[in-house]
């Protein structure tokens, strides 16, 4: 892990990015006869490491998996692999032996030891679950031919939490909402969610607060569907729902309201070409606006791309290793550092 | 004994045992989750965060082993944290986590998902081994040191290709 390396694909657009900015699929696994992880001691925890390590499918990757020891790395690389979306909040914070395979690309991550023994997730710019699916299927089936997971016929794979027993499985989108935010609709939205059994999460998953009307949405049934039908519905019915609300309402703010809108737009840029001091949330909720603004076309630039890598810029462990700042650098230094960099590359650009 | 916060997992200082249905609940919070959930408000209100942890109706679950026994997680364990402690929990507790997972899942109640061809011969052998390993730091954590000697002779013993051995 090079943490100065601030490249992501989030950086990247993709298919219906005007909404959809990253898809994700995640596999739940255990080791047959082995305690859970919260339930294992340390030894078990070596030993489940140990068995996955010696796995033939870290040999010989096109996309080569590289093995991190978690203890081994200290606290703002981990959390610069947090703001990637690769490991989770969590995992990070855990005090016992654990460890995370990630492929260069960045895109496959196999956490070891998090709340289940394995957890394997395949990322993706844009609106692209089949090819997650498709991607972390065949590292299950690699793994599945050298490993004895934990399965029961009536219950499937079985994992430490029962809610995901089953297939295990979880499809999750990361959608950019403001259009249902400003024309209020996002209660009725997570009504609408609740019922057809989805997670509607912040920007970091579990546990995190929405910013940036940014919004993580899951499906929650992983028992009584085959992963092919349960990628289906979420896939051809789940998500394309969600698109038509926000689409619809972006429209109705266009027709209705667009000198607000612009203004808003346009004060939103102004702000983060000239500010001198930049806070997490403030950048975030302007960076939000400013992506609004170029998916309608309101204005030209910096580009859906720029947008994307400047959320990840202003995250604050790549703040740090960008802006070359010391581990206890003050509050008011960070933010000079983050405004200055949101300058830097707005200029660039524009 | 030092609780965990039964919410976030910091130190709890807030404690309260409640009887509900004739059984005894623990409820452990930090001073932050206590805030969050309104104690220190009106005697008797329970927290709804907290009052969904607790049985719905008196005899509503059929009752089952109080522990699993390959584990030994309590059932009273697995409703504070809603986290299983290993595969052999789901027999263990199958009856009481039946309605729950039929609840989770919409009212399924059976995996039709993909199903793992079993690596022949693997599963034995991972499982005795891990079992053993495990029997045996115990020994020596006990100073049982002929048992040690014995089940690494049993250890050893084990025969084919050993997951972990490749290299």
């Amino acid at each position: 892990m090079n943490a100065n390396d601030s490249y992501s694909w989030l950086g990247e657009s993709g298919s219906e990015s005007d909404i959809v900015l990253s898809s994700r699929v995640r596999l739940a696994r255990n080791l047959a006869g082995v305690p859970f992880v919260g339930r294992a001691s340390d030894p078990d925890r070596n030993e489940v490491v140990g068995i996955v390590r010696r796995c033939p499918v870290f040999a010989d990757r096109e996309d080569g998996l590289n093995w991190l020891e978690m203890e081994e790395l200290n606290e703002h690389e981990r959390t610069m692999l947090v703001e990637r979306h690769l490991i989770s909040h969590q995992f990070a914070d855990a005090t016992f032996p654990r460890g995370v395979a990630l492929s260069t690309d960045k895109r496959l991550s196999v956490m070891v030891n998090e709340e289940d023994h394995l957890r394997m997730q395949s990322l993706a710019p844009g609106f692209a679950l089949r090819e997650a699916f498709a991607r972390v299927s065949a590292i299950r089936d690699e793994f599945e031919s050298s490993l004895d997971f934990a399965f029961s016929p009536r219950w499937g794979f079985l994992t430490a939490c029962p809610t995901n027993v089953g297939c295990g499985i979880r499809f999750s989108v990361m959608l950019h909402l403001p259009g249902l935010k400003m024309t209020e609709e996002l209660g009725r939205v997570r009504q609408a969610a609740k019922d057809l059994h989805l997670a509607v999460r912040g920007y970091h998953g579990e546990g995190s607060e929405s910013c940036g009307d940014l919004f993580q949405i899951s499906n929650q049934i992983t028992l009584g569907h085959s992963e092919e039908e349960l990628l289906e519905k979420f896939n051809d019915d789940v998500v394309p729902l969600l698109l038509r609300y926000e689409r619809s309402s972006r429209n109705l703010i266009l027709t209705e309201r667009r000198i607000m809108l612009e203004d808003k737009v346009q004060r939103a840029l102004a702000t983060l070409r000239s500010a001198r001091l930049l806070g997490l949330n403030e950048s975030t909720r302007l960076l939000s606006l400013l992506r609004l603004g170029q998916s309608l076309g309101l204005i030209e630039r910096p580009g859906l791309r720029t947008v994307h890598q400047l959320m990840l810029d202003v995250q604050p462990a790549h703040l740090e290793a960008t802006m070359q700042l010391g581990p206890d650098c003050p509050e008011e230094e960070a933010r000079a550092a983050r405004a200055s960099h949101m300058r830097r590359v707005l200029e660039a650009v524009l | 004994m030092e609780h965990k916060c039964d919410l976030c997992e910091k130190p709890a200082q807030v404690h309260e045992v409640l009887i509900k249905n004739g059984q005894k609940h623990e409820i452990h919070l930090c001073p932050e989750c206590a805030s969050a959930q309104g104690y220190g408000g009106a005697a008797g209100q329970l927290p709804a965060k907290i009052a969904k942890k607790l049985p719905v109706q008196p005899g509503g679950v059929e009752a089952g082993p109080r522990a699993c026994r390959e584990c030994g997680l309590t059932h009273s364990a697995f409703r504070r944290h809603g986290v299983l402690g290993c595969p052999g929990c789901y027999q263990a507790f199958e009856k009481q986590l039946e309605p729950l997972i039929s609840r989770a899942q919409g009212g399924a109640t059976h995996h039709c998902g993909h199903v793992p061809e079993q690596a022949s011969g693997h599963l034995d052998r991972q499982v005795q081994r891990t079992r053993l390993l495990k029997q045996l730091n115990e020994a020596i954590a006990t100073e049982q040191y002929e048992r040690a000697a014995r089940i690494r002779d049993t250890l050893q013993g084990l025969s084919g290709p050993l997951l972990g051995d490749h290299d």
